[in-house]
């Protein structure tokens, strides 16, 4: 389907294109081992976090915490807001986004421009000065309504119910999915939705090992595991260091003329690693794996051109997924 | 040869304030035995009492998370490279905002938690 009557009703349905030189080659007669990425770029804001912020918001409106001219609080640093953002001036809430200074200004236009609000929580503070902000924020205006995406089960849900399915449908062979680890949504609902359908489906997570100054706790208690995040749903679990996703976002582009950002060059890592695997092992393999987004916001960084040294420098401190 | 352990800054008290140290062991529980020997406290912050890892603890053994691999009873090599870091799922700022909505919401992320639970 090509013709829909709002752009709300455009989201997903998204692109699954194979990624022929990409993908290992193997031996004359062995089992093929493929590659396929989802395009969730292609969504009404560039994003897979479209699916998500659309759910949640129809659950809200659904369970009636959610009315016209209501306010919705999200701490978000980018994604997510600019997804809200859009759905909210759709559907007539005004959006109030609480985020770190270390995003890329990219974020910070497209929310302004979709019409959100934007109350910084400073770089320099860490995750303390975070928490203090959030909840004094949370105080003064106790009317505000919090979605939540880290507890919110309509994250998950968008995801068993649109992305599973679609993947399911366009690739019924699929032996591997692989996607980031954020607020574990894409991965808890479509991992969920294809262990149900897929035999012996392998689901793989992929998470940013960011650069030391992005971990700034100051004790092992103070971490945190979304609410939505069972680890049950996976089979694999990877981290993949800033100069990796560098590498592999870069090889994307070259290789296949696939421009995205540097959380799916981290999937990619990940991906490869299993494909890998698959193809010296003998094993016919069809891995997944979602492209969140593309690169376009990032160009800021810097981190697309000169060296790998150098794009690991300009990344570090950033939160780059 | 030795396994090659990186340490977080928070746990960097432990180990004189060295990023990296080395240890040997046939799997996860022998090398953090060994660890301890040298770094005494450093097992006590990553292994509860109960003998499973802390839950805002992740390991990654070259890269890939020891709860996939047996956790505490994962296989160790020469050569590999171990990895200890915070849990901190969504980025630094999306898990210190989201725990401190989570306590200022009170119940509302644990009755979204158990409907998942359910589903």
């Amino acid at each position: 389907m090509t013709r829909y009557d709002s752009l709300l009703d455009a989201c997903g349905g998204t692109p699954l294109v194979g990624l022929p030189r990409l993908s290992p080659t193997v031996p004359e007669g062995a089992p093929p081992v493929r590659l396929w990425a989802k395009l969730e770029d292609r969504n009404p804001t560039g994003s897979v976090k479209d699916r998500a912020a659309l759910f949640m918001v129809r659950a809200a409106e659904a369970a009636g915490r959610l009315r016209p001219g209501d306010t919705i609080l999200e701490p978000t640093s980018g994604n997510t807001g600019i997804s809200l953002a859009m759905v909210a001036k759709l559907r007539g809430y005004r959006l109030v986004c609480v985020m770190p200074e270390n995003v890329s200004t990219e974020r910070v236009q497209l929310l302004r421009m979709y019409g959100a609000e934007i109350i910084f929580s400073p770089a320099a503070g860490g995750s303390n000065q975070a928490v203090a902000t959030a909840k004094q924020i949370a105080t003064e205006h106790p009317d505000w309504v919090m979605l939540f995406q880290y507890g919110n089960e309509a994250n998950a849900r968008a995801h068993y119910e649109t992305t599973g399915p679609e993947l399911l449908h366009d690739l019924p062979t699929i032996t591997h999915f692989v996607a980031g680890l954020g607020t574990t949504g894409t991965l808890m609902g479509t991992g969920r939705y294809l262990r149900d359908k897929v035999e012996g489906i392998q689901i793989i997570a992929a998470e940013p090992r960011y650069g030391e100054l992005v971990y700034g706790l100051r004790n092992i208690d103070e971490g945190y595991v979304p609410e939505l995040y069972d680890a049950t749903v996976l089979t694999r679990r990877f981290s993949v260091g800033t100069r990796d996703a560098v590498l592999r976002t870069r090889q994307l582009v070259e290789v296949e003329g696939l421009f995205v950002g540097f959380s799916t060059g981290a999937v990619l890592h990940a991906a490869l690693a299993v494909a890998h695997e698959a193809a010296r092992a003998g094993r016919r393999a069809d891995v997944a794996f979602v492209v969140s987004d593309g690169g376009w916001k990032y160009l800021s960084t810097g981190a697309y051109g000169g060296t790998l040294a150098d794009a690991e420098e300009a990344l570090d401190g950033q939160l780059w997924a | 040869m030795a396994i090659e352990v990186r340490i977080p800054t928070i746990l960097r008290s432990y180990t004189g304030g060295a990023k990296v140290v080395e240890g040997s062991g046939d799997t996860l529980n022998d090398l953090l035995t060994d660890l301890d020997s040298r770094h005494s406290g450093l097992r006590g912050r990553l292994v509860t009492e109960a003998g499973a890892l802390h839950r805002f603890v992740n390991v990654y053994v070259n890269d890939e998370d020891v709860r996939f691999l047996g956790a505490l009873d994962a296989k160790l090599n020469d050569g590999d490279s171990v990895t200890i870091l915070p849990a901190v799922a969504g980025g630094a700022f999306g898990f210190a905002a989201a725990a401190a909505m989570a306590q200022h919401v009170g119940a509302a992320p644990a009755e979204r938690r158990a409907r998942v639970t359910a589903s």
